[in-house]
């Protein structure tokens, strides 16, 4: 799926109005089937351009085209039809602590799959294969029944990686991916990834802090700043100037991912409160 | 000297907690609300002490020991703890589908339209309408809707059960619609961003989240239903309230005694269903 911004400004609903746009006059052109990495410091407004290309945000100024639509000026409906075309997984894997990671991983079917059909694979897991092949890419096939919350970090954010290759959507929006996985988990993250959006042929834009990891897995690289786009460059031509200049102020964030690796498991979640009302 | 280095003007005032002048406010305006309302319930719990006073109290609770023990007399009250169990349970069952879909349509976080800021109209509206429904149903005492359904299907258990079921529908439903909004939304957000529709959000994202909290709200309703249904049997709705009111009447303090202690079971086995049913979807 193609996508299209033009002079696209953006702030969060819940903003403060002396706040700055989180994302000021962006326009960017992502031909069906590219695969961008997006870097820049935190606060660059990296998310903020995923959301708003995944139709969750809506833009203040500018416009938005995904494939030859305009989301923004369909029904109701139609942009719900659309947005099972896309994926956005956040950075926090969205998971309920209570739910098996087979179930979670199913999640990514639900737009293909009616109510009933929906229902019924709660009560008895419809497509298992699917969620395995896809649990195996990544490898967590021995965790298919396991509860999320029994999961590490880790474990859990690929968990959340997993579910995109339940659903068959044309747009993969990525955020931050490896923020709780050690090197090696990345590497073969990154590479699930790239390969799942070109067996797919569909579109992958990923932010990620881990500059090195973008530099060798995408052919082009984008890279944000106070809400602006300051180089968008193939990655061969990004140099170490580039790179310094984006993260001037910021240059511990590029020696390596900004957040540490975190493999451990949560403590137990505790036990719902009783509420007297 | 030492002042001027305790009044570092960098750690100055704006060091302060600014949330501070907040909650002294509201403290201060909450003693302000909670004292005209002490003297309007006349409030004296020292009368209670008088020796006047204390005298008959003690010989009354006195009355209650020993409970009564007759086989006769305890195969009635095990019949009637039936059937006001059975009261409970029929009414929060019928209360829960009507809190149910209540619930589920006036839940904010399952709004389409409502996941990129302002919820649409329509459904806005619809929203305030049913909560508007759900104020009516609880607002009146189930107590009042014994009263008029005694008239309506005569003296008996049914009255009971639809008093339950209307008045705790209305409880159910606004507190199902608070657990639910008041957890994580993003899971449900983010199923509904991918293209779910509502009620797949609800199944897969809103309910694995917050089923322990429900489940547990629900039982500890189901053990006030039970209460509640004692009340109800005062005014003519059958089960163990209404052999209350009847032991009451003739002065039989013992048996009284009898059916608190089966209460006291009750409530002891709905909590400890609870904490079961909480431990298992823990």
């Amino acid at each position: 799926m193609q996508v299209l911004l033009a002079d696209v400004s953006a702030r969060h609903p819940a903003a403060k109005g002396n706040v700055p746009d989180a994302l000021r006059h962006v326009s960017l052109k992502v031909q069906s089937g590219e695969q961008v990495a997006i870097i820049g410091p935190s606060g660059a407004g990296k998310t903020t351009l995923l959301q708003l290309t995944a139709c969750a945000l809506k833009p203040t100024t500018g416009s938005l085209q995904l494939g030859d639509v305009d989301p923004w000026g369909l029904p109701i409906r139609g942009l719900q039809k659309l947005r099972a075309s896309l994926f956005l997984a956040p950075q926090v894997p969205p998971l309920p602590p209570r739910q098996r990671v087979v179930t979670a991983v199913l999640a990514g079917l639900l737009p293909q799959m009616g109510i009933w059909a929906s229902l019924r694979s709660l009560f008895y897991p419809k497509h298992i294969e699917t969620a395995d092949a896809a649990l195996a890419r990544f490898d967590l096939a021995d965790k298919l029944f396991e509860r999320v919350d029994r999961l590490s970090g880790g474990e859990r954010q690929r968990v959340g990686l997993a579910r995109i290759l339940a659903s068959n959507a044309q747009l993969l929006l990525v955020d931050e991916p490896l923020s709780a996985l050690d090197p090696a988990r990345s590497e073969q993250a990154i590479k699930a990834l790239t390969d799942i959006a070109a067996e797919r042929g569909a579109t992958l834009v990923a932010t990620l802090h881990h500059v090195d990891m973008a530099l060798r897995s995408f052919p082009r690289i984008i890279g944000m700043r106070d809400g602006q786009i300051v180089f968008d460059l193939p990655a061969a031509q990004v140099s170490t100037q580039h790179l310094h200049d984006l993260y001037a102020q910021h240059l511990h964030e590029l020696d390596g991912p900004a957040v540490a690796a975190d493999d451990v498991p949560d403590a137990a979640s505790p036990p719902a409160a009783m509420h007297c009302r | 000297m030492q002042t001027v280095l305790s009044r570092n003007p960098q750690r100055g005032p704006s060091k302060r907690d600014p949330a501070w002048m907040g909650r002294m406010f509201w403290l201060l305006a909450g003693a302000a609300l909670l004292w005209p309302a002490l003297v309007l319930t006349e409030f004296k719990v020292w009368t209670l002490f008088e020796a006047s006073n204390l005298k008959p109290t003690l010989k009354f609770l006195g009355d209650f020991f020993p409970p009564k023990i007759e086989g006769e007399f305890l195969l009635l009250v095990a019949k009637e703890t039936w059937r006001t169990v059975a009261i409970a349970t029929a009414g929060i069952a019928l209360a829960m589908l009507l809190a149910v879909p209540l619930a589920l349509l006036s839940v904010r976080v399952l709004s389409v339209s409502a996941l990129t800021g302002k919820m649409n109209k329509l459904p806005s509206a619809l929203r305030t309408l049913l909560r508007w429904v759900m104020v009516l149903l609880r607002s009146v005492p189930e107590l009042i809707w014994a009263l008029i359904f005694v008239r309506v299907v005569g003296l008996g258990p049914t009255a009971g059960v639809i008093a339950i079921a209307l008045t705790y529908g209305g409880m159910l439903g606004k507190v199902y619609a608070e657990i639910l909004e008041s957890g994580d939304a993003q899971v449900t957000q983010s199923l509904l961003r991918n293209g779910a529709g509502r009620l797949q959000a609800f199944f897969y994202g809103l309910l694995p989240q917050n089923a322990a909290e429900l489940t547990s709200y629900s039982v500890y309703r189901w053990e006030c239903a039970i209460r509640s249904s004692a009340v109800l049997g005062f005014v003519g709705a059958g089960g163990l309230g209404q052999q209350m009111d009847a032991s009451m009447k003739m002065f039989n303090v013992s048996e009284v005694a009898t059916m608190l202690i089966v209460f006291m079971l009750l409530v002891w086995l709905a909590d400890a269903t609870s904490a079961w049913l909480r431990k298992e979807l823990g």
